[in-house]
């Protein structure tokens, strides 16, 4: 099978100071990955450069044939005007985009399947629902079904479950796995190791460089944890050019 | 006097009455909808700067051709695009903010405009162009009017979606399509184009009143996207007929008229509006169970 996803010596970064340095790897179609590492680690720049947002300083991403645009991507704090008067309906709506664009209309079977989406998240009876009434937990299910509708083969979730109550964690967690078991491959960047041992079967422990990448009981053994730890965090204001690129 | 007499008569018995009506009604629908995305994009601001951008270039076409159409028209056009270009771009490029640049711009161009117009023409062309004409529209005036709305209407179709995709969540419309930037470039062409369009009836400083005003005024009333857009249309003709009726009635110049009505609207409303006014706030009514 050809793997969803291929780095090739990916340096990322800003302003020439690398973020994520020399990562090389694959990740398998119908991977479940969770990217784990201490702050400032590069989980959430990596996740920005394989949704194409962000463009490598060296290296390169090869995303087995997906069109970024193709690409689902929950950022972990979404730049969304909560004030702006749209409905829980029209937002997870946009999901479609790809499909309707600009002017496709939105058909019976899309109508069924927006419907499908809410109730999969558990938000049936809030359609109409203004998105400024909803609380931190129901935006966070509304933005998992325009996941849903968006129907990636590739899906980048950036701290989903943050400052997420128990029900609601387990929930979409739920979603989760039902993309696993239909194939999809599904990144995740995450804190939380024991939710990771038990639902993430590989995982890439980040800092900066990559610590370790397999099998997640290996890749979070504690002497793993402890060089990630070491990590430093501040960025060398006289850093020298790398030399390894060469 | 008879609701006749008072509401129908004026319009009924003189042409010009007719000739502002049918204007006022071309502006509304153009200048309603898009004065409620200025709003929702928080650009209010930013809609009042260009406003007074577009003088200098009036005047200029003014300068050349006198109080020619399409000479004021394109002159408009052109300095209101330039400005909203130049505006962002300075932004962009230095380090000052987008709103500090576009204050900078229109002073400059609001004091060139006013200094054009007085060293070429008399006091009645400077106000002429500051306060608009609406009783006098002639033809071509009524056209160019009612074409803006017309492509307004029809340019906003195409671009609504990635327009309130960009507004609610820019960072999903960038992973998804590239439209974006397009829709906001094509959206400033048609605050210009619009402002442009009022300036002839209400003058480049109220134009962007009936923009403005009845979407500041619709958002007291109502919270739909849609339902804004409809309500801030209806209270823009509402505001056009009744300010043009009591400048009928009491003499008094219709361009402020028009937009002391939609005030008068909008000040009632802060304070009995059902969507956040002043009342609703002071006495809030009883929670409910759930």
């Amino acid at each position: 099978m050809n793997p969803q996803l291929r780095f090739h010596d990916l340096t990322l970064g800003y302003e020439r100071h690398p973020a994520v340095h020399h990562l090389n790897g694959v990740v398998e179609t119908g991977a479940l990955l969770a990217v784990c590492g201490p702050n400032g680690a590069g989980k959430s720049t990596l996740m920005k450069a394989i949704s194409g947002a962000l463009r490598p300083l060296h290296g390169s991403i090869e995303r087995g044939g997906l069109d970024p645009r193709d690409i689902a991507y929950l950022p972990q704090s979404a730049e969304i005007d909560r004030s702006f008067p749209i409905s829980v309906y029209d937002m997870v709506s946009m999901g479609l985009w790809r499909r309707a664009g600009l002017f496709g209309g939105i058909g019976k079977a899309d109508r069924a399947r927006i419907a499908e989406a809410i109730s999969a998240v558990g938000l049936e009876g809030f359609e109409n629902r203004p998105i400024g009434t909803l609380s931190g937990g129901q935006m966070q299910r509304t933005l998992f079904a325009r996941l849903l509708l968006q129907d990636a083969r590739l899906i980048l979730l950036d701290e989903p479950f943050t400052a997420l109550d128990a029900k609601t964690m387990s929930d979409l967690l739920d979603l989760v796995r039902r993309w696993h078991g239909e194939k999809r491959t599904v990144l995740a960047v995450l804190h939380d190791f024991d939710l990771v041992r038990a639902h993430f079967p590989e995982t890439l422990l980040l800092a900066r460089t990559p610590v370790a990448w397999g099998p997640t009981a290996e890749a979070l053994a504690p002497e793993n944890l402890l060089k990630a730890r070491r990590m430093g965090e501040a960025w060398d204001e006289r850093a020298t050019v790398c030399e390894d690129a060469a | 006097m008879t609701p006749y007499a008072l509401l129908v008569a004026p319009f009924a018995e003189f042409e010009f009455m007719r000739r502002a009506l049918v204007g006022v009604f071309a502006l509304s629908l153009g200048a309603g909808p898009v004065g409620v995305f200025l709003m929702l994009r928080r650009m209010s601001l930013t809609g009042d700067a260009m406003a007074h951008a577009i003088l200098p270039g009036a005047a200029i076409g003014f300068l050349v051709a006198g109080l020619d159409l399409a000479a004021m028209t394109i002159g408009g056009l052109a300095a209101g695009l330039l400005v909203a270009v130049g505006a962002g771009v300075v932004a962009r490029a230095t380090e000052i903010k987008e709103d500090a640049s576009m204050a900078a711009f229109y002073l400059v161009s609001l004091a060139l405009g006013v200094m054009i117009v007085s060293l070429k023409g008399s006091n009645v062309d400077l106000l002429h162009v500051l306060f608009g004409t609406v009783l006098g529209l002639d033809d071509p005036t009524l056209l160019l009017v009612a074409g803006i709305a017309s492509l307004t209407l029809v340019t906003l179709a195409f671009i609504w979606r990635p327009l309130v995709l960009e507004c609610v969540d820019p960072s999903f419309l960038a992973s998804v399509s590239r439209s974006g930037g397009l829709s906001h470039i094509v959206f400033l062409a048609l605050v210009v184009m619009n402002l442009v369009g009022g300036f002839h009836a209400l003058g480049t400083l109220l134009s962007v009143g009936l923009m403005m005003l009845p979407a500041a005024t619709a958002r007291f009333w109502v919270r739909d996207l849609t339902a804004l857009v409809v309500v801030a249309t209806g209270i823009a003709f509402v505001a056009g007929i009744v300010g043009l009726l009591i400048s009928y009635h009491a003499g008094a110049p219709s361009g402020p008229a028009i937009i002391l009505v939609a005030g008068a609207g909008y000040a009632v409303s802060v304070i009995f509006g059902p969507a956040g006014g002043v009342l609703s706030r002071l006495l809030p009514r009883r929670h409910l169970e759930a």
